[in-house]
């Protein structure tokens, strides 16, 4: 049967059994717009904010393990929705974004919303398509959705002009692809996986650092196997929070700028480290010549081999699946007669329990006077039993949430950790609640982030989404503030946010319940009130010590054992 | 450390963007860089002449390969190879210059390919450093104008980059 550009273009997003589309109508996209109306299986989600957009794709993916969705006008529709694609790609998030573009006829004329879309995104998409011709839209569409989910996953861009989809063709949607130039990696080399299997049954100081990776590839059982068949730590990146459980004894806490102690230093005196799925950032092993200096054997698995050898030296190099990766070398550890010597073992973890009294855990001053922000994310973990969803935004509250929180299952930490995007909180949290629906979803947030997406309290009233927003609200922008009195002589400049409005208000105007918090005493109830209110979303605005850092701390630059625990040291 | 890498790309718009877009991204140096299609008017051919470090060059490699239109990639300074490079020149062919250049232009197995009362247009096939030294045989102050190419390059006997 012939349809337009379109009602294929809709078509192939029910083929591909996609629920949610999240997205903002506009001139270019006024026919596929038309066919979603004549439609019911796809269901739209109309965001105030491009951007937005993007973010609730993004959650709804990230707590899934399915493809995120958004659908954008062109020009500003584009460009706002491109702060939202950068994110997806710095943290592999699997996305397709549909957006509009000028009629082919207009291209290059500077037409009315006109931009060069697949320029722009080029730097920050997995791949990206402007389709030109109405018969390639459903074979594109197909591409995009397994480009997007397939080997690393990442954001994929389809520019569809408006007279393309206005134009009519036969449907037909391809039962496979075939990209003659794209074959991810699936199962690792076996010989490397036997090398790698010897070098860590050989280990005397072996170390597992576990990041992202693992919880895009749903590979978190695999891993809490092969730590806990070991006997080794295992730490995780602050992407990687939930792959193992954090109230496991094997677990050291989070590593990197604001790691735990015992995290960072068994990083760099390891002999052994297996990295899977992390790529050793700059926020995660600090300087790379001080990280370096310590010699140890590198196992180093990844899907994507440009990860691998791109800021440290690797000894065992493994490209593949993690999950069947780790499969394999679960199978050879098991199938090995050798064990792990165990006085060497023994003699490592008393190290690294004694790491653990130096540096103390996760610890703060709490107060009964002012609200210490800290306290606000024990207390979250404590009426969640740590299985809520917590997104949150950039900053000091959301490394505060990443060392309070103790994730014990993957998919439910949501943060854009490579970007660092202020504004993310909020809509991811929209996302997350639309594909979990009854489960408990917190956005932990500032009150300088939130201001950045604030607009999409509407669309939560629009689609009764009852997130429940914790503001930690310090009239600054704390890192910044941190950063500035750490390394800028105490120079606040443009840190704090005068003329804040008022939140509760703000929370009221658009339909919300919105609380204020005030004294440490009232965390809990108040927390406790939002929680009960099933349906409702509610603005906790919690007013915290705007004096409190993030500890530890490994300045800017230094290497992982050059660490600040905290203004008491 | 020079390296020649050769590759095979879909012959699509926006492929060409994607290749240079990531040296300028990641901050590699590109020396030259030339494309066209091949005898499969599917593909292009591109040889890229970068400088860097052997991780760098590791780095090259491994992102061209990630690119979705890019097909095969190969560094032919890994092995034996053949690297040539066209150059036109127009040089000033005035007086005693005119004989000289003539001259230099054969030694150089170079050809004339226009001549006007006071110039020359050479063409000039070699390595980049067989054209470089014709350049500065010839002396710069008699150099009017000058047009190349970038190398193109291809392995030798079995070293073949194909689909």
């Amino acid at each position: 049967m012939e349809m337009t550009g379109a009602e294929i273009t809709i078509r192939c997003l029910q083929e591909e059994g996609v629920e949610y589309l999240f997205g903002y109508p506009g001139g270019a996209v006024l026919h596929i717009y038309d066919a979603l109306f004549q439609q019911n299986k796809v269901k739209h989600v109309l965001v105030r904010h491009e951007q937005a957009a993007v973010h609730a794709a993004d959650g709804y993916a990230r707590s899934s393990d399915k493809v995120g969705v958004a659908l954008v006008t062109s020009g500003p529709g584009l460009t706002n929705a491109v702060t939202g694609i950068a994110t997806a790609y710095l943290d592999s998030i699997p996305m397709v974004v549909i957006s509009g573009q000028v009629p082919t006829f207009a291209i290059g004329e500077d037409a009315f919303q006109e931009v060069d879309a697949v320029g722009i995104t080029r730097p920050c998409v997995k791949h990206n398509f402007l389709v030109k011709d109405v018969k390639d839209i459903a074979s594109t569409i197909k591409k995009a959705f397994y480009l997007a989910k397939s080997g690393r996953p990442g954001p994929v861009l389809v520019d569809i002009p408006k007279d393309v989809s206005a134009h009519r063709t036969e449907f037909v949607y391809p039962a496979s692809v075939n990209i003659r130039s794209y074959h991810p990696q699936g199962r690792g080399d076996s010989n490397q996986i036997r090398h790698a299997a010897q070098l860590l049954l050989e280990a005397k100081r072996p170390m597992v650092y576990a990041g992202g990776g693992v919880v895009l590839s749903d590979s978190s059982a695999e891993l809490t196997d092969l730590v806990r068949l070991l006997g080794f730590p295992c730490t995780n990146t602050l992407m990687g929070l939930g792959s193992y459980p954090a109230n496991d004894k094997q677990y050291v806490g989070m590593l990197g700028m604001h790691g735990t102690y015992e995290a960072n230093m068994a990083m760099q005196h390891c002999d052994v480290l297996v990295a899977i799925g992390a790529r050793f950032d700059d926020r995660v092993i600090g300087n790379v010549e001080h990280f370096a200096q310590v010699l140890r054997k590198i196992i180093h698995i990844d899907i994507d081999p440009s990860s691998i050898a791109k800021r440290v030296k690797v000894d065992v190099p493994i490209v593949g699946d993690l999950k069947l990766v780790l499969g394999e070398l679960l199978d050879v550890l098991r199938s090995s007669r050798q064990k792990p010597a165990a006085t060497d073992m023994a003699a490592w973890w008393t190290q690294i329990d004694e790491w653990r009294v130096t540096g103390g855990g996760m610890r703060y001053k709490n107060s009964s006077e002012i609200i210490k922000p800290q306290f606000v994310i024990e207390t979250l973990h404590k009426l969640t039993g740590g299985d809520a969803f917590v997104t949150s935004d950039v900053g000091q509250h959301q490394m505060w949430a990443a060392q309070y929180y103790k994730f014990n299952h993957p998919r439910r930490w949501i943060n854009s950790g490579g970007l660092g995007t202020m504004g993310f909180g909020l809509p991811a949290a929209m996302g997350v609640q639309l594909k979990h629906p009854g489960e408990t979803v917190a956005c932990v947030t500032g009150e300088g982030s939130i201001q950045m997406n604030i607009q999409e309290l509407s669309t939560c009233k629009q689609y009764h989404l009852p997130i429940k927003v914790l503001s930690l609200n310090n009239g600054y922008l704390g890192m910044v503030r941190q950063w500035q009195e750490f390394f800028h002589g105490n120079r606040f400049s443009e840190s704090y946010m005068d003329a804040l409005p008022d939140f509760v208000k703000v929370a009221e105007a658009y339909g919300h319940i919105g609380l204020r918090i005030d004294k440490p005493s009232d965390v809990e109830p108040a927390m406790k009130e939002a929680f009960s209110r099933k349906n409702d979303l509610v603005f906790m605005d919690f007013r915290t010590d705007p004096t409190e850092n993030v500890f530890p701390m490994v300045p800017g630059g230094k290497g992982l054992s050059e660490v600040v625990l905290s203004e008491d040291l | 450390m020079r390296h020649i890498i050769s590759l095979l790309m879909e012959n699509e718009a926006g492929a060409l963007s994607r290749v240079a877009g990531l040296f300028s991204a990641r901050g590699y140096n590109i020396e030259s860089l030339t494309v066209a299609p091949t005898e499969d008017a599917s593909l292009s051919r591109m040889t890229i002449v970068t400088s860097g470090s052997d991780a760098v060059i590791e780095q090259i490699t491994k992102q061209l390969n990630k690119l979705i239109d890019v097909v095969s990639v190969m560094d032919l300074s890994e092995g034996e190879h053949i690297e040539r490079e066209l150059m036109l020149v127009k040089v000033r062919a005035e007086g005693d210059a005119r004989d000289e250049v003539k001259r230099l232009t054969d030694i150089f197995r170079g050809r004339i390919l226009d001549v006007s009362e006071h110039t020359y247009t050479i063409e000039l096939t070699g390595s980049c450093v067989k054209l470089d030294s014709f350049i500065d045989a010839i002396g710069r102050e008699l150099i009017l104008e000058t047009v190349r190419t970038g190398a193109s390059g291809i392995g030798r006997g079995n070293r073949i980059l194909s689909l």
